[in-house]
């Protein structure tokens, strides 16, 4: 099991957004998470890579067993959560490939593994790049400073393809996405996945679903996951909305 | 701010030391008894004791400046000891009798070895004697012409070129601690460049320890002839911890024609407690006189010590097509405060400046750029572009960027941009779902932030400078 989410409350400022998630996650999954704008999606991404802004209030959260809340958000993601932002910051003056390594090469610590050099690295990267169809210029510029949205966006994925995490959360990766970028995110998040790590995407649309296809759908309303369902479900809210799932829950 | 970011800014400075000086002093305070006494110890021709006399008449006459953004303690300048004369630290006998907590620190900066034995007072080797060394290069530099000495040194030796050129850019009644300066500098550096001579190497980089004991009031002249060139490099990483309160440093540079100057200053004088208790009060005059055609001054400072800090290394653009530039961080925390800047005074034609200021504020500090651009009335087509960009570290520091822009010519081009931002918990989020530690995170940020400034320094101080802003910030070593 990657993750096993049971009951999981949580609040930001003193309200009340989770209010009992539960999600199981194994690996070699897909799994998407729809709803509509403050239904707790993004908030739930947020609570699982441990934003400072939000409190944890009840239930729990297993990463390969172990309590996901008594890590630090490094520790998560050096265990290997990996959260692609739906706002990714800008770093002026950090070059892009300054960070990748400094990433890749703390992971490689944590490991016990040999650090690269920037020329080892560059190798990688390289490579790594062809996945999100970036022109190699990128990893000389500063971090996502002047990138269009679709940059950052794709420049989000490049992070993932460099640290190649178990359990990647894409927080409304989508949004903003022309069709031609959305189409590389895309590409770039199939490639990844392999048997052995697994996606949960937070996505309001349908859109996305069509180029990576999940396993599951789960929707989410009022701070709960209130149905789930295959990938048709995703079809049925594109065509009906959500208004007749809230009706019924 | 997050728990952790504060956590940080707030651990102590550790990197202070405190070097067991057994010094020669006259007794506290100032007169003209004093002034003449400092004079004859150190065996000055008449001249000299003219210029400090008359320095010293001025300076009574004159207010001690309140408009910078800087609060602190009436300084009592009849409770100070004006000339005291270091004797030699004691000698330790290898580097496994220093302070192991500060040989931490000089590895972290990555001081070079034979440099930590020089100011840590440990005997040097045969290699790395800075007598040695200081002989060698001397030599190698005099053979082509340049002087590269001690400022007594050069009074008793070059009397002409020191009279020639003292005061010439920073007169001594031009303010108040430049005044207070000329009255009673005790040594410094003088460096000449002849006519067509390019300086082989940075200058003072293996010559740290002729500064030792002049810190107080310092006085530095360089002067660059007919297209000379030299890199001058002053300071260190390493923290410095002084027992006078009151620094009044005076620098002078002087370029002829065609002639260039860069200059370049990491500062990590002690900054007091996190409660502001202790530090030095900075308050320095530096200025360059670009007096002759195509000349060109270039500053380059890296301030991060002091609890008051009080300077703007200027550049007089005197001669047609000069230049002057300034690239500057200035960071201060806990309750640090900084009022810090340029000026720039086009009186040439198509003279041109450039200005790129970074000030770092963390914990309780203050810091202010203070700037001002002005192009003179026969100036024409002078340029000046200019960046002044503040950043924040948690909600109880202050940035304050006071630019005064000041044009009598309508030829002249003048750009200015300004920001503002904060290391906010997003970018400190981010850094940490990326596996990254808050440490590293904010080294990485402050450095992305300097890096415009960064690459006018030389390499290895640019190294050095990286890793001190890191230090400063992490407050811990090792």
């Amino acid at each position: 099991m990657l993750l096993e989410v049971k009951n999981l409350k949580a609040e930001v400022a003193g309200v009340q957004i989770l209010k009992g998630v539960d999600l199981t996650v194994r690996a070699g999954e897909v799994h998407a998470i729809m709803g509509i704008n403050g239904s707790g999606k993004s908030t739930f991404s947020k609570v699982l890579a441990g934003h400072p802004d939000y409190t944890v209030t009840g239930g729990t959260a297993l990463f390969e067993g172990k309590n996901l809340f008594d890590l630090e958000p490094e520790e998560r993601a050096r265990a290997g959560l990996f959260m692609a932002f739906q706002y990714p910051v800008e770093i002026p003056g950090v070059s892009n490939s300054a960070l990748l390594r400094l990433a890749y090469n703390t992971l490689q610590n944590e490991r016990g593994l040999e650090e690269l050099d920037p020329l080892e690295f560059d190798d990688l990267v390289q490579e790594k790049i062809k996945v999100v169809e970036m022109d190699p210029s990128f990893l000389s510029r500063s971090v996502n400073e002047g990138f269009s949205g679709g940059e950052k966006k794709r420049n989000e994925i490049l992070q993932m393809a460099v640290l190649e995490p178990k359990l990647a959360i894409l927080d409304e990766t989508d949004s903003g996405l022309d069709i031609d970028a959305l189409r590389i995110v895309a590409n770039g998040v199939n490639s990844l996945l392999t048997a052995d790590n697994a996606v949960v995407m937070v996505t309001h649309y349908q859109r996305l679903l069509n180029y990576i296809v999940p396993d599951y759908v789960h929707v989410m309303d009022g701070g709960r996951i209130v149905r789930t369902g295959g990938k048709e479900l995703a079809l049925e809210l594109e065509a009906r909305g959500y208004d007749w799932l809230r009706a019924a829950a | 701010m997050s728990a952790a970011l504060q956590n940080l800014v707030n651990q102590p400075y550790k990197h202070g030391f405190v070097t067991d000086i057994e010094t020669e002093s006259v007794a506290k305070g100032l007169s003209e008894d004093v002034i003449r006494l400092i004079s004859k110890k150190k065996n000055e021709p008449e001249w000299l004791l003219e210029f400090r006399l008359s320095a010293y008449r001025h300076w009574l006459t004159m207010e001690e400046p309140a408009w910078a953004n800087v609060s602190y303690p009436k300084i009592d300048f009849q409770d100070i000891i004006y000339f005291s004369q270091p004797k030699p630290k004691k000698q330790l006998a290898s580097m496994d009798e220093v302070d192991p907590e500060l040989r931490r620190t000089f590895e972290k900066l990555g001081v070079p070895l034979h440099e930590q034995k020089l100011m840590t007072g440990v005997a040097v080797d045969v290699i790395f004697d800075s007598v040695s060394v200081t002989t060698t290069y001397k030599a190698k530099l005099a053979e082509i012409g340049i002087i590269f000495c001690s400022f007594s040194e050069a009074v008793h030796e070059h009397p002409e070129l020191v009279k020639q050129y003292l005061g010439s850019v920073v007169p001594s009644s031009d303010n108040f601690y430049a005044a207070l300066n000329s009255a009673v500098f005790t040594d410094g550096s003088f460096c000449f460049i002849p006519k067509g001579v390019k300086c082989p190497m940075d200058l003072s980089t293996y010559f740290r320890i002729n500064t030792e004991g002049s810190g107080q009031f310092e006085r530095t002249l360089i002067v660059a002839e007919e297209s000379a060139s030299v890199c001058y490099l002053e300071g260190c990483t390493a923290p410095q911890f002084d027992t006078n309160q009151l620094h009044a440093a005076v620098v002078e540079l002087i370029a002829l024609d065609n002639a260039d100057i860069k200059y370049s200053t990491v500062q990590n004088w002690y900054a007091g407690d996190e409660n502001g208790k202790g530090g030095i009060f900075n308050f320095v005059t530096k200025r360059g006189l670009c007096k002759g055609v195509n000349s060109k001054i270039s500053w380059t400072q890296v301030e991060t010590g002091s609890a008051i800090t009080w300077k703007y290394p200027s550049c007089v653009l005197l001669g047609d097509n000069s230049t002057g530039e300034f690239y500057s961080v200035a960071l201060t925390n806990h309750l640090q405060q900084a009022d810090t800047g340029t000026k720039m005074i086009h009186v040439g034609k198509n003279t041109r400046s450039k200005i790129i200021a970074k000030g770092i504020s963390a914990g309780r500090s203050n810091n202010s750029y203070r700037g001002l651009v002005k192009i003179g009335s026969r100036a024409t087509g002078a340029r000046n572009y200019s960046q002044c960009d503040s950043m924040l570290l948690g909600d109880r520091c202050v940035a304050n960027t006071f630019p005064t822009i000041d044009v009598q010519n309508t030829t002249a081009t003048i750009e200015h941009e300004a920001s503002t931002s904060k290391i906010g918990e997003d970018q400190m989020f981010f850094f940490a779902q990326r596996g990254i530690d808050s440490e590293e995170a904010i080294s990485m940020i402050i450095n992305g932030f300097c890096k415009d400034v960064f690459v006018h320094l030389p390499m290895e101080f640019a190294v050095e400078a990286t890793k001190l802003l890191g230090l400063k910030l992490e407050g811990s070593v090792g």
